[in-house]
């Protein structure tokens, strides 16, 4: 469980990030920070590695503040992944993934065959191991990402904008793995997007940010769906347009679901 | 022609020493710009000040250095020891910039990423930023490298012999073939240097091959493309 108190960000040329914000992210969930740009977001993210450190406030993993860790240790029990992947290019493959494993000391021969294990994990050919990442396309690149974020085994993985960069068709791939992944390893994931489609498929809590991380609305996909805050959430979600605003039309006696311009998109089973 | 083949044991013996007093400045220009020009990178402030001050350095005229160098860092004034520090001055003034330019030319996403994976400052500055700018180092190296061995040879008019003995020499008795072939050996001297650089660049820079491949195999598949369309 992570938990924000009261956390207030001013960077040094004066603008607040995010301000007196406070949060529960609940473990082994997968939790969605999803907001425009200026909304915070990345910075709320990058204050639980203290990639970022707070003004003010206070921010505990299971009880224990984050301020009592040696920031360099903490970084490498939680596992990042970033947009771009931000692999290291003169490093292959299996070196990128077993990186948090040999920093912890781990023998460089057992972290290699650990790191293969999770390049199955990640569903990318072990044939990969030895390129280098400018050898990859964008969505393997991105797998890789995934892959060395998982390698310490953390319990808490942050993702900032992972699949961001990549085109539509691996985007929904990647989602679909990481969905698969999830359920099968049961991390505390917290995942930024300003994709609020991408938000309402991967998280069992969303939290939708207004500018300076004030939290517009937070909740399950459904609740957030069924009673938008305020119009502000209203609005992001879309709930009065295309597809959110569904209605039922029966059509030879069964009941049709159509979208907000009138275009049929399936039939509800009894 | 038969002044060299009369005289190839002094022109070998000649090469030996420009080589010997080429090396130093360039492995000691390398290495004090390192931190400089980590450094000049790191602070705004420092930058100005560390690349306009080792530029300057470049704009002393070598014959005057040479000869005052003996009285400031109290050497004998046919040591050889004042060629290897003023020639290892020149290699900072170019390198300072140098260095300086390659650490800001490492993806800054990557240096985050660093970050965020817990590498240390001083592990993420050896283990990433250090080689991700060795190809840029490295071609401010290769100048270092070439403009060294020529000035080598400057160290002949004070007295410090090298293959410059062979030029002032050959110029006085009105030999060619000795001018010549000190010209030559000074710019074989340089190709080897350079060849040498590029091999050890070749060596500890793998990933930067993997890329050239990759870059060469999309025009090859851009070329066939081509073909095909016309």
């Amino acid at each position: 469980m992570i938990e924000f108190t009261a956390v207030t960000k001013q960077f040094s040329d004066g603008t607040v990030a995010v301000d007196e914000f406070s949060l529960v992210i609940p473990a082994r969930q997968t939790t969605v920070l999803v907001g425009s740009s200026g909304s915070g977001k990345t910075t709320l993210l990058r204050m639980i590695n203290r990639m970022v450190e707070k003004t003010s406030g206070e921010i505990e993993i299971d009880g224990e503040s984050i301020y009592k860790l040696n920031p360099v240790k903490l970084r490498r029990s939680i596992g990042y992944v970033m947009q771009n992947s931000g692999l290291l290019p003169h490093r292959k493959v299996v070196d990128n993934v077993a990186t948090v494993p040999l920093l912890n000391g781990v023998k460089r021969a057992d972290a290699r065959q650990a790191a293969l294990a999770l390049l199955d994990t990640v569903g990318l050919d072990r044939a990969l191991a030895d390129r280098y990442p400018s050898q990859l396309s964008g969505g393997q690149q991105q797998r890789v990402g995934v892959a060395r974020g998982l390698a310490a085994d953390p319990n808490i993985l942050l993702m900032d904008e992972p699949f961001g960069a990549v085109d539509p068709i691996v985007r929904a791939e990647l989602q679909q793995e990481l969905v698969r992944i999830q359920r099968d390893l049961g991390k505390t994931i917290v995942f930024v997007t300003h994709d609020i489609d991408e938000a309402f498929l991967l998280g069992d809590q969303v939290v939708l940010l207004e500018k300076g991380g004030r939290i517009a609305q937070a909740g399950t996909p459904a609740e957030i769906l069924s009673k938008p805050a305020n119009d502000f959430v209203a609005t992001f979600i879309g709930a009065d347009r295309g597809r959110r605003a569904l209605k039922v039309e029966v059509v030879n006696g069964r009941n049709v679901v159509v979208d907000a311009d009138g275009r049929p998109t399936g039939v509800l089973q009894s | 022609m038969n002044w060299v083949v009369n005289n190839f044991d002094l022109i070998w013996q000649l090469t030996l020493i420009q080589v010997t007093l080429a090396i130093p400045p360039i492995i000691l220009g390398f290495i004090i710009s390192l931190p400089l020009g980590w450094v000049a990178n790191r602070f705004k402030l420092t930058r100005g000040v560390l690349l306009t001050v080792s530029g300057l350095l470049y704009t002393i005229p070598s014959l005057p250095l040479f000869i005052a160098l003996p009285a400031i860092i109290g050497t004998g004034i046919l040591d050889p020891i004042n060629v290897v520090v003023g020639l290892t001055i020149y290699a900072v003034a170019l390198m300072v910039r140098q260095t300086a330019d390659a650490l800001a030319s490492v993806d800054p996403g990557t240096r985050q990423a660093a970050t965020a994976m817990g590498f240390s400052g001083w592990s993420r500055f050896w283990r990433v930023e250090f080689p991700l700018s060795g190809p840029v180092l490295l071609a401010g190296i290769r100048v270092v490298s070439v403009s060294t061995v020529s000035l080598v040879s400057i160290g002949s008019v004070i007295g410090v012999t090298s293959l410059g003995y062979l030029f002032l020499n050959g110029l006085q008795r009105d030999i060619p073939g000795e001018v010549i072939s000190g010209i030559v050996a000074t710019l074989v001297i340089a190709i080897v240097f350079d060849l040498v650089l590029v091999f050890i660049g070749r060596l500890l820079m793998p990933w930067t091959r993997a890329d050239r491949a990759r870059v060469s195999k999309r025009r090859v598949r851009e070329a066939q493309a081509e073909a095909v369309l016309s």
